[in-house]
């Protein structure tokens, strides 16, 4: 067992060297990029079970090993990896589902002719995604998010000549980045006031009750405990990666990568990135609840934020009319359910729904992928149609995707992850909102997705793109069997009869219920699911759209309501116009005093040090190259007067000689001594 | 006046006339000659004391006159080939015209 | 006074003055050989005999020859040996300058504090001359010795001339 931990890096250490193998390809080495990638990801696969199984021997145990990274004056900084259900579950869902998308793209990418570079930048993201999944250490956590923001960026920008991708990529790192900052705060001030970043470290992590307890202690002036604070601040990470609300406008904008990096990225793996970072914590996070002196619990602010995404991702996900806009919008909904199930104190059910929404939600673009390859990149709904019959086996499988979404019961996997979220909404002792906005939400998600399986596969098709569409290859659509199976499967690890999942991810053993366990809000949710399917057939199935032109039934119902759905609710349009002209005001100040305040200083200081330049030349010109250039010049005359005594004539020395004899002698005789 | 006295006055006007004779001529071998006049004086002086003054190493002054000799000899075999290559530059021996070492 | 004296003074200096003073080379250097003998003559007078000997032998013997030689080996054409008289100012400075030595000296010796009692003539042998050179002046007969050896090197090569046969040399 304590081979496997230390082993464990290995993970995410596979992808990482097929993503620096893929950078060294040249354009024309595609078969060896795309195969060096999919054996790292097979192999993280292998690996991942491996840790699975030795982690579900000793469910409850921690299992971590950390290392000396470097020194820090006084301090150490370590860093290290953990194996426990929780991060073993992630790793082995997070490599099967991009072990498939990768296969799906083969067939996806070939025309494109950076196909090396596309499983170049896909591997990166796996392995930072699955550095995040095993890392002990908030560091290694926290390096490993900013890579996954990064490998977001270069994929959802692929196709980076187009304006609206390179946008998109742009505001997609922009946004994250806002929710980073409060991240990076909250571990600053948490290294500040525990001293360590480990997670687990044998009685001082962080997330140990000694450390923990020592936390507690502390509070702000304004009797705000510093854990909530702490909390609150890596909530700020996670609601930004996790396209929460107000910081998921970036989510719907990233669809203009390709469907590949939306399956993996914005649907299975890194949006679930923030939930599994509160699931992480979770110990730290719900610490303040045992504070009854503290103003705000910071899991409270997580259910409100959650409950308003739910909704208002269902909402919008109701006037869309661009496929992929429609399951983006869907995915940050359910996010928001994840996020909500957090809230209510029920981690593993957010877990549960996280894994299973993967598998589904993966699914889903997957297949919506398959129809844009085949009608030749036409997502417009309105312009699809009667798909059914010509791609049977997409079809198929978006169905079995849709009603796990839906929520459609017992058979399906989204049915029981929803139901173990509403019932911890229901238990919840603060307020019943969260529960409210959940049961609401379920209308709209049955709604929409009925809508969309209705525009896109029945009826007959409404342009010449859908018209000329068949079934794709085996390369994409095993992997879509693949993950419908999973999608049905995955559900019956969860069910109150047999609560495998929950017992292994608590590390408890949870006792098993009946199944119709919570049976009233069950009914309830079942007949919601029901209304929702029912009001979608009624407006979208029962009579099909006839043309792409014509107007879509609830537009004509409520047009008010729809067009300000379908702008998304206009909260692009609100940013712009208050944080977008604050920014550009503050960038635009920011020139004035950088060209007039302080060019102007370095312009004066320029100024002085020129003149006093000028004024040392003159001095050294005027002063002391003429003094000392007279100097010469009188020396020089004086030497030519000297020399003009050499008259070159040698009788003239002799009688000078004389003279000078004579002279001394007669100095000498009147003089000198005798 | 003494002996001493009078060889005295002999030589130093022997020495007086060979140097007006090198001021005054303008022919190098006179000028020469002139300068033989003067050293000539002044080995005499050496014979005049060693005669007439106290001696007390009778044979230094004869030897030193003897060497001075011999060193005059010297110096004027030098200053006629001087004189010769000289000549074969200028031409003649003129030696107010050999003034190029001038400043 | 010695009457020898003074005729030996006599002539020595009148042939000087003649000699300096002349309008011929060949006999300013004939009059000055004539000196230079009542040099010897004085010699003889005082009692120095070998010295007197050896002014002969070296100024009358060997240093008119190479005077004489000097003045053949200079002269443009057989009868190129006239030496033209100083220019007038030329002469009046030269004799001004002898005159102002000359009267600097005789006053120096009329004023000295030079003992006139009559000495006895030292007697030297040749014998000790020879074994004064050959003991205590050894070192400076050897020196002489290099110095004539020198002098007569330096003279010939410079009167020689640089290398011979150099064709640039040729006038």
């Amino acid at each position: 067992m304590n081979a496997m931990v230390d082993a464990l890096w290995l993970i995410p250490a596979l992808p990482l060297l097929a993503a620096g193998m893929g950078a060294l390809t040249p354009r024309r080495g595609r078969r060896f990029a795309a195969g060096v990638a999919i054996a790292a990801m097979a192999g993280a696969l292998v690996l991942s079970c491996l840790a699975l199984r030795s982690a579900l021997a000793a469910p409850s145990a921690h299992l971590f090993h950390n290392f000396r990274w470097f020194d820090l004056g006084n301090g150490v900084v370590e860093l290290g990896w953990l194996l426990d259900p929780l991060s073993a579950l992630m790793c082995v869902m997070v490599s099967l589902v991009g072990l498939l998308i990768f296969i799906f793209s083969l067939g996806y990418m070939e025309a494109d002719e950076n196909f090396a570079r596309f499983f170049c930048f896909m591997s990166l993201f796996a392995a930072a995604m699955l550095g995040v999944v095993v890392a002990n250490s908030l560091l290694l956590l926290f390096i490993s998010w900013e890579l996954v923001g990064l490998a977001s960026y270069l994929l959802i920008g692929f196709w980076f000549h187009k304006p609206e991708a390179a946008a998109a990529a742009k505001k997609a790192f922009i946004t994250t980045r806002i929710g980073d900052i409060g991240f990076l705060l909250g571990l600053v001030w948490l290294y500040d006031a525990t001293g360590s970043l480990l997670l687990y470290d044998g009685g001082s992590g962080v997330l140990e009750a000694g450390v923990l307890g020592n936390l507690g202690t502390l509070t702000l002036a304004s009797g705000l405990a510093v854990s909530t604070a702490i909390s609150l601040l890596i909530f700020c990470g996670a609601a930004g990666k996790s396209g929460q609300f107000p910081l998921h406008v970036w989510l719907p904008d990233a669809m203009e990568g390709p469907t590949p990096v939306s399956a993996l990225i914005h649907a299975a793996t890194m949006v679930a990135a923030g939930v599994f970072l509160i699931a992480r914590v979770f110990p730290l996070v719900s610490y303040d609840q045992v504070l009854t002196a503290d103003p705000v619990h910071a899991l409270t602010v997580v259910a409100f934020i959650g409950a308003i995404t739910a909704l208002l991702g269902a909402a919008i996900a109701v006037a869309q009319s661009d496929l992929k806009r429609v399951l983006a919008f869907s995915t940050i909904s359910q996010l928001g359910y994840m996020m909500l199930a957090l809230g209510v104190g029920s981690w593993v059910a957010a877990i549960f729904h996280l894994l299973t929404h993967a598998f589904f939600k993966a699914l889903l673009f997957l297949a919506a992928g398959s129809v844009i390859h085949a009608a030749h990149h036409e997502q417009d709904i309105r312009r699809l149609g009667g798909l059914g019959r010509q791609m049977r086996t997409t079809y198929a499988t978006f169905a079995v995707g849709m009603m796990a979404l839906a929520g459609v019961p017992f058979l399906f996997s989204g049915f029981w992850s929803k139901e173990a979220i509403l019932h911890a909404a229901s238990e919840w002792g603060v307020s019943r909102l969260p529960l409210y906005a959940g049961l609401a939400a379920v209308v709209l998600t049955a709604f929409y997705m009925t809508r969309l399986l209705c525009e896109v596969f029945w009826g007959s098709p409404r342009s010449p793109e859908a018209a000329q569409a068949h079934e794709n290859r085996g390369v994409i659509t095993v992997p879509l069997v693949i993950l419908a199976i999973g999608s049905v499967a995955l559900g019956f690890l969860g069910t109150p009869a047999w609560p495998w999942l929950q017992s292994k991810l608590t590390g408890e053993a949870v006792p098993p219920h009946s199944l119709l366990e919570g049976g009233g809000l069950m009914m309830l949710s079942i007949v919601l699911v029901a209304t929702g399917i029912g009001a979608g057939w009624a407006l979208y199935g029962r009579r099909v759209r006839a043309s792409a032109d014509a107007a879509d039934p609830f537009a004509a119902a409520a047009p008010g309501l729809f067009s300000f759905l379908g702008a998304r609710m206009k909260l692009d349009e609100l940013y712009a116009a208050t944080l977008g002209r604050m920014n550009t005001f503050g960038a635009a100040f920011s020139d004035f005093l950088d060209r007039w305040v302080w060019g102007g200083a370095v312009g004066f200081l320029a100024l002085l040090g020129e003149f006093t330049g000028s004024v040392n030349t003159e001095v050294d010109e005027s002063g002391l190259n003429a003094g000392f250039n007279s100097f010469s010049e009188r020396i020089r005359r004086l030497g030519r007067a000297y020399s003009g005594a050499q008259s070159g004539e040698a009788q003239g020395y002799l009688r000078t000689v004389a003279i000078a004899f004579v002279v001394l002698a007669l100095l000498v005789l009147l003089g000198g001594s005798r | 006046m003494s002996h001493l006295q009078l060889c005295l006055a002999f030589s130093s006007v022997l020495f007086a006339v060979g140097l007006t004779g090198a001021l005054a001529r303008s022919n190098s071998i006179l000028v020469l000659l002139g300068l033989e006049l003067m050293l000539t004086a002044a080995i005499m002086n050496f014979i005049a004391f060693w005669r007439f003054g106290p001696s007390h190493a009778p044979a230094t002054g004869v030897i030193f006159a003897v060497f001075a000799i011999a060193v005059a000899a010297a110096e004027t075999a030098v200053g006629l080939a001087l004189v010769i290559s000289v000549y074969r530059h200028q031409r003649n021996i003129r030696l107010p015209e050999a003034n190029r070492l001038r400043g | 006074m010695n009457a020898v004296l003074v005729i030996i003074a006599l002539v020595t200096v009148g042939a000087a003055v003649v000699a300096m003073s002349g309008r011929n080379l060949l006999h300013s250097v004939l009059l000055l050989t004539v000196s230079w003998a009542g040099v010897a003559a004085f010699y003889l007078w005082a009692g120095a005999e070998f010295v007197a000997f050896a002014q002969l032998l070296v100024y009358v013997g060997a240093i008119s020859m190479a005077v004489l030689f000097a003045v053949l080996l200079t002269r443009r054409s057989r009868d190129d040996v006239a030496a033209p008289p100083a220019s007038r100012s030329r002469g009046i400075y030269a004799i001004l300058s002898g005159a102002a030595v000359a009267a600097v000296l005789l006053a120096a010796v009329s004023l000295a504090p030079l003992s006139s009692a009559p000495t006895p003539p030292p007697s030297v042998t040749v014998r000790q001359l020879g074994d004064q050179l050959m003991g205590p002046h050894a070192a400076s007969l050897l020196v002489i010795a290099a110095l004539l050896t020198v002098a007569l090197i330096g003279a010939v090569v410079l009167a020689a001339g640089g290398s011979p046969g150099n064709p640039e040399d040729e006038p």
